[in-house]
């Protein structure tokens, strides 16, 4: 060996990796540079737009923006990229929609403590897991609570409720109330009983047959025929109603994937040391059930979550509904990129941060099995 | 004798059974009995009549995106139909696109080239962890922001981009057409036939043909010969601007292209991850064995290897493509004329018949949604193993 080859190999490790990923060929040489070439151009673009040239609260002038005439790009068109002031100068009914902005802290108050309900779900080997658990239970009576009021806290009406706090309300509500409801279903649908079953199966087939849409205009407008006189229930309601057994529906197939994965064995093992079909159930099958099936679970939940959205077309602010809302006021209007891309960021956020989780509880789950 | 009565029922899991589910069946029938008494005693109450004769009344409206003629004079049902047949067509250009570009992606992201596989991450993450209702939303506003007509981006001279939507010359058919058409589909059946033949002759004399050139020689040509015998039936009616519009052409709207790029590049993401998963699924002995055998690059990912990822591929594919028919449901929002918007929107509004129309709806995606599984079947049992029964 040469000394200048035994330079070659020594002279570093990202040499070698260089190498090896982007010019291993003239083929990948080649695709290596265009690859270059689209990076650069497109993230030069975005972030231009995004960061280097745009507006934040104060346009080029030092001038706070106040509305849609102040940025910079309406002022010197083809100079500047977006106008984040909408986004700022609305960032209340982001977060909160028409709530009342001298209640708002109530509203943080609960965005604050829903990491800490859910942490104990999430996470089984965190000290003091217990009363994380405990707290999850307490949590949905005092979310209610500090919402929609009560004693001693003024009554916020749901019409008044909007952006963030109804994309996240339906999406944790509704993922919260399925999980039973799907777990009865995903029995039900492997239960012996023909009628149960055949019960389980059409209601679980005929909701994933259909868009979600559909269901949401059922509950909105049909709603209120089923129902005596005086049960109304508002919109928020109508949408959380079908939400929640859309959920249930795609949960429940996940939780059947789970338990379809146990082996027989385990069951009559049970049946043998004359555990009943209920103790069978909850004490052996279910345990090992869940946890397989949480990964499954999670990915409805991102759809889930995702599909919060949809809510805009029957009039409910969430999210979006809000960004609509603000490009369809005269001093915003026009602004579309600069709404549409934070919301999808904000969206982006939760549902990238859900999926990490998914990946990370996959990985664990094989590494527990072997 | 009444204790071992009850004792019989609760404790004999036959008898408990039918207990619990007469009880479920009661309470499911008192349940049923409760709303539609409900529902009639509401319907009466605000003066809602029922029934379905709103199908033969005029509809009222115009629908702008259709692929059947329609007028304001139009009954409900026609304006069913023409929504049903937008929805279908979404559905299915989206499916094609999202195909397409799924396997790409997928494709891509096991490239050896660290830097592309990482673009086609990148693309993979950012698309499917945003909702598809707010990607429709912006690339509909994108569309929208297109220069005017008047400044419309020129491509190859005929086609026009503009806010308007996608303006390119329409086909016009003369006489004898019909012949170039039907030599398109002869040669397509030949062709189908010779690749039989060659295929049992190359079994039998380990002779390779080149099959594919041959075939898409005659695909190609044999159309063109006819076209030119039968002195040229095709002409193109460019579109002209005109005062404030373009006169002739055809015309793709934004809301359909907005529809269409918001459903495939989403939901390609999603394809592309089971494609992915599918190719990675055969196993490494596979490749190694064929190329130890002395096979091509190509003819390993045709005949090794894409066959057998192709069973892990279907399943969740299917999925995807019921996931994307009922998400094309959402063209209400950005104003595409498919089923939910014209007929589940409009003329429910207009008729007030919520009931009837929403059931309409959900038994017609519930069909096609039964439909595509039931094709996707066949497809799935066609790719299986073969030969284990």
């Amino acid at each position: 060996m040469s000394s200048t080859t035994i330079e070659i190999i020594s002279r570093s490790k990202y040499y070698n990796w260089l190498v090896k990923n982007l010019f291993s060929s003239w083929v990948n040489t080649i695709l290596t540079v265009i690859a270059l070439i689209f990076v650069y151009q497109v993230g030069s673009f975005f972030l231009n737009w995004a960061i280097f040239d745009a507006d934040f609260r104060y346009n080029f002038q030092g001038e706070l923006i106040i509305d849609r005439g102040f940025c910079s790009k309406n002022i010197m068109p083809g100079e500047y990229g977006a106008c984040w002031a909408i986004i700022f100068a609305r960032w209340n009914q982001f977060m909160y929609g028409l709530y009342p902005i001298e209640e708002a802290w109530r509203v943080n108050l609960i965005y604050a403590l829903l990491p800490l309900a859910i942490i104990g779900i999430l996470f089984d080997k965190i000290p003091f897991r217990r009363y994380f658990i405990y707290f999850t239970f307490i949590f949905p009576f005092l979310a209610y609570f500090m919402l929609y009021g009560g004693p001693g806290l003024s009554v916020v009406g749901t019409n008044k409720w909007g952006g963030l706090l109804v994309t996240l309300f339906l999406g944790v509500t509704g993922i919260g109330l399925a999980f039973p409801l799907s777990i009865l279903l995903a029995l039900g649908r492997r239960s012996k009983m023909p009628i149960i079953k055949s019960l389980c199966v059409v209601f679980i087939e005929f909701i994933r047959g259909v868009p979600l849409i559909t269901l949401l205009f059922t509950a909105n407008v049909m709603l209120p025929l089923f129902l005596p006189d005086g049960v109304n229930p508002d919109n928020l309601l109508r949408a959380l109603v079908a939400v929640t057994l859309f959920q249930s529906a795609y949960m429940a197939e996940a939780i059947r994937g789970g338990l379809q994965a146990i082996p027989r064995g385990q069951v009559e093992a049970a049946q043998s040391l004359g555990l009943s079909y209920w103790q069978t159930t909850r004490k052996i099958v279910l345990p090992q059930a869940l946890k397989i099936a949480i990964p499954p679970i999670v990915n409805t939940c991102i759809g889930l979550f995702k599909d919060t959205s949809l809510v805009l077309i029957i009039g409910l602010f969430d999210l979006l509904g809000i960004g609509r809302a603000a490009l369809a006021d005269m001093t915003w209007t026009k602004l579309y990129y600069e709404v549409y891309v934070f919301i999808s960021l904000v969206f982006f956020i939760f549902c990238f941060g859900m999926s990490r989780y998914s990946l990370y509880l996959e990985k664990k789950l094989k590494t527990d099995n072997s | 004798m009444q204790t071992n009565f009850f004792r019989k029922i609760i404790f004999d899991e036959k008898s408990r059974s039918l207990l619990i589910q007469t009880l479920v069946i009661g309470l499911f029938a008192l349940f049923i009995y409760l709303i539609t008494q409900q529902t009639a005693y509401n319907l009466e109450k605000r003066g809602i009549s029922s029934g379905f004769d709103f199908l033969h009344i005029s509809a009222g409206y115009d629908i702008s995106i259709r692929l059947i003629p329609f007028t304001s004079e139009d009954t409900h049902l026609r304006a069913y139909f023409v929504g049903l047949l937008n929805t279908l067509m979404i559905a299915v250009c989206g499916c094609f696109l999202a195909t397409i570009i799924g396997f790409l992606v997928g494709i891509i992201r096991l490239s050896s080239n660290w830097l592309f596989r990482n673009i086609a991450y990148v693309y993979v993450e950012f698309t499917r962890n945003v909702p598809v209702l707010v990607q429709i939303i912006l690339y509909y506003s994108i569309l929208l922001n297109l220069p005017k007509i008047k400044q419309a981006i020129v491509i190859f001279d005929n086609f026009y981009l503009t806010n308007r939507g996608f303006f390119s010359p329409s086909p016009i058919f003369k006489d004898g057409f019909s012949i170039v058409a039907w030599s398109l589909v002869i040669a397509i059946i030949f062709a189908f036939f010779l690749k039989r033949f060659l295929k049992k002759k190359q079994e039998e004399s380990g002779k390779q043909y080149p099959t594919f050139m041959i075939n898409s020689a005659i695909i190609i040509f044999t159309p063109i010969i006819f076209y030119y015998i039968m002195g040229m039936p095709l002409e193109f009616d460019s579109p002209v601007l005109k005062g404030f519009n373009f006169k002739g052409g055809m015309v793709i709207r934004p809301e359909f292209l907005g529809m269409l790029f918001g459903l495939s590049i989403y939901t390609a993401a999603f394809i592309s991850e089971t494609v992915r998963s599918g190719i990675i699924s055969v196993s490494k002995g596979q490749r190694e064995a064929s190329q130890a055998l002395g096979l091509k690059s190509n003819f390993i990912m045709r005949l090794i290897i894409i066959p057998q990822a192709l069973r892990v591929i279907i399943p969740p594919l299917t999925s995807q493509y019921l996931n994307l028919t009922k998400n094309s449901s959402l063209g209400i929002a950005i104003g595409y004329a498919d089923l939910v918007h014209g007929f589940g929107g409009i003329s429910l509004n207009q008729t007030g018949r919520a009931i009837e129309i929403m059931m309409m709806v959900m038994l017609t995606y519930l069909t096609i949604s039964l439909t595509i599984s039931f094709f996707m079947n066949l497809y799935n049992k066609s790719v299986q193993f073969k030969g284990n029964a």
